[in-house]
């Protein structure tokens, strides 16, 4: 016999009437309506850009340049695909940047990981100063030390190979040691004593307990280092020389050229890089908004 | 009597000291990579740069001492100032334009809604794209005859749609537009993780209080995430400042300059005619922008940014 008004005591206690419900409905379903129209409008915004190029790699260079512009291509063709293949080497330059990005991302997660841990977990001579320092570094512009650092890779040799690409990453980052620290921080030093108590050194106890509790937070950073290294331009371009050595974002932006731009090779170049980055999102997006809301919503 | 008591001290003492030096041992061990990063790549490279701004140097013939030259060179130079300018406009008007939208986008996609996960990944996903392929995209998009914005432009009566890349006004509104459009789902992403951090129970207790939406975003939202945004603000002007890529592949710094940036103009110098001394010293000029308007903010954060 229980009213479905009962559900609502606040509203009762507060003396609305029956219409009131009715009104309320209504304006809940507007506001539904309204949220819903605005996320699709926005939608358009976000994906109309990102679905051109999608679709643009199936159409000619002339369904390209339609007046209007149609979306999508008809009739669908692969033209551009061994096009793409021959004007740019190709499978070299996607072996490259699958090389450089997944060693510059395990590089920045394995280092960023043991720094993090250290500033958050050990006692060592100063530490906290050390740490203000890594803090002050997020704020240098890497153009600011671009040219020094060029002459250092110069000086070892490094010009024209993918060193100078991997090897930073291998050596710490800045922002993902801010992030992880947060992270590590909140991990309970229960578990911790646990283990010490039991005679596990501090590489054992980072190695067991550390790690495998901070997956969602590296799951985040990897996406993000490894979208990083993927989508570098400047990197290559300032080190590389050899075109066979170049990475595959590096080849796309050759068809950008001063007097023809190649807009369907483009397209479809374009669109094939972009689907190592969906992958390895997908990949970690279980992991991906929580990783950073764990980390205290970064708070310092 | 006295020497037996003495021995176990010093032996505690001993271990002590072993302890405290195997701890920073290994302290200083899992900091190994990132101090010796500290000195090669990042902290050294700064007074590398600075030392370097102080020389003339072509990577050919040996570096000549020439004092501070280069710095007294630069307010004369009068694409440096443009570029500076240009840059500053570029910040200026892309961070508050940018934060904005994606604190909006973050509100919208905060809200308990079937499908709401989908359009995050769609809102996240566009600007995970590398900068080229975006800026090439937005090359056709902005193209004064066959592009889509002007197509769309057209169909709004009395609207006489500007040429963007060719029009020396419109270039930089366009390199902006591109780059907030870019940047928003990044930016929404750490929001949307500052606004799921705070406990619901706010909310309710405030509701009960009768707060309606508006009080509920000003006096509980906004201080709650006061320092997600300060992040995002640091982060993007930092970001901003070092503008390139977009400029480089849309525009390429035309037409007529109008789109030379700091980092455009360094990157010409340094690494298209090898003037490595007098990009070294607009680097620096770079930086110290940088640091100045960072220690500004943080100085400023005390006002507005709430730590709980």
């Amino acid at each position: 016999m229980t009213d479905r008004v009962d559900t609502y005591p606040t509203d009762q206690a507060l003396g609305r009437s029956r219409i009131t419900y009715g009104y309320v409905t209504f304006r809940k379903l507007l506001g539904k309506t309204v949220a819903y129209g605005g996320l699709c409008v926005i939608l358009a915004v976000t994906a109309v850009p990102f679905l051109w190029m999608v679709f643009g790699a199936f159409k000619t260079e002339a369904q390209l340049f339609e007046y209007p512009p149609r979306l999508f291509p008809d009739p669908w063709t692969l033209e551009a695909f061994p096009v793409l293949f021959k004007a740019i080497p190709f499978g070299h330059m996607f072996f490259n940047s699958w090389k450089i990005s997944i060693l510059g991302t395990l590089g920045a997660l394995v280092s960023s990981a043991m720094a993090a841990y250290a500033f958050a977990r050990l006692k060592f001579w100063a530490r906290d100063q050390l740490f203000i320092i890594m803090l002050a570094t997020m704020m240098v512009p890497a153009q600011v030390t671009m040219i020094p650092v060029f002459v250092i890779m110069f000086r070892l040799g490094w010009i024209d190979t993918h060193l100078p690409l991997i090897v930073p990453n291998w050596m710490g980052w800045a922002f993902g040691i801010f992030l992880m620290r947060q992270f590590f921080l909140q991990i309970s030093s229960e578990m911790e004593d646990a283990a010490k108590i039991d005679g596990a050194n501090a590489i054992q106890i980072f190695l067991r307990l550390f790690v495998p509790l901070s997956k969602p937070v590296l799951a985040t950073l990897a996406v993000f280092a490894f979208l990083f290294t993927w989508n570098d331009l400047l990197g290559p371009i300032i080190y590389l020389t050899t075109q066979e050595k170049m990475t595959l974002t590096v080849g796309i932006a050759t068809f950008k050229g001063f007097n023809r731009t190649r807009y369907a090779l483009l397209m479809a170049g374009a669109t094939i890089s972009v689907i190592p980055i969906l992958v390895i999102f997908i990949i970690a997006q279980k992991y991906f908004v929580r990783g950073i809301t764990i980390s205290g919503g970064l708070k310092g | 009597m006295a020497t037996a008591e003495l021995a176990p001290k010093s032996a505690v003492s001993r271990s002590r000291r072993m302890r405290r030096l195997r701890e920073n041992a290994t302290g200083y061990l899992f900091i190994a990579p990132w101090i010796i990063g500290l000195v090669v790549f990042t902290g050294g490279p700064i007074f590398g740069g600075l030392a370097l701004s102080l020389f003339d140097w072509d990577t050919l013939s040996a570096p000549e001492f020439i004092g501070f030259d280069n710095f007294i060179r630069l307010p004369t130079d009068e694409r440096f100032v443009r570029s500076l300018h240009q840059t500053v406009y570029f910040t200026f008007a892309s961070v508050p334009l940018g934060l904005t939208i994606s604190f909006l986008l973050a509100l919208l996609v905060n809200q308990k809604l079937k499908g709401v996960n989908f359009f995050r990944t769609a809102y996240f996903l566009p600007g995970v794209s590398s900068v080229v392929a975006i800026a090439l995209i937005w090359g056709w998009l902005y193209d004064g005859h066959t592009g889509l914005v002007n197509f769309l432009l057209d169909l709004i009566p009395g609207v006489t749609p500007p040429l963007w890349l060719v029009d020396t006004r419109w270039s930089m509104p366009a390199v902006i537009i591109m780059s907030v459009w870019r940047t928003m789902g990044f930016d929404m992403i750490i929001f949307l993780a500052g606004l799921q951090a705070i406990a619901p129970e706010y909310y309710e207790s405030a509701r009960i209080d009768g707060a309606n939406r508006w009080q509920l975003l000003r006096h509980i939202t906004l201080p709650l995430i006061s320092f997600t945004i300060f992040f995002l603000v640091v982060v993007s002007i930092i970001g901003s400042f070092k503008v390139f890529e977009q400029t480089l592949i849309l525009t390429n710094g035309g037409p007529a300059f109008s789109t030379y940036t700091l980092v455009f103009y360094i990157y010409r110098h340094a690494f298209q005619q090898f003037n490595m001394g007098y990009a070294s010293a607009m680097a620096f000029t770079l930086f110290a922008i940088t640091f100045i308007v960072t220690m500004f903010q943080w100085r400023m954060q005390r006002r507005w940014v709430h730590y709980d």
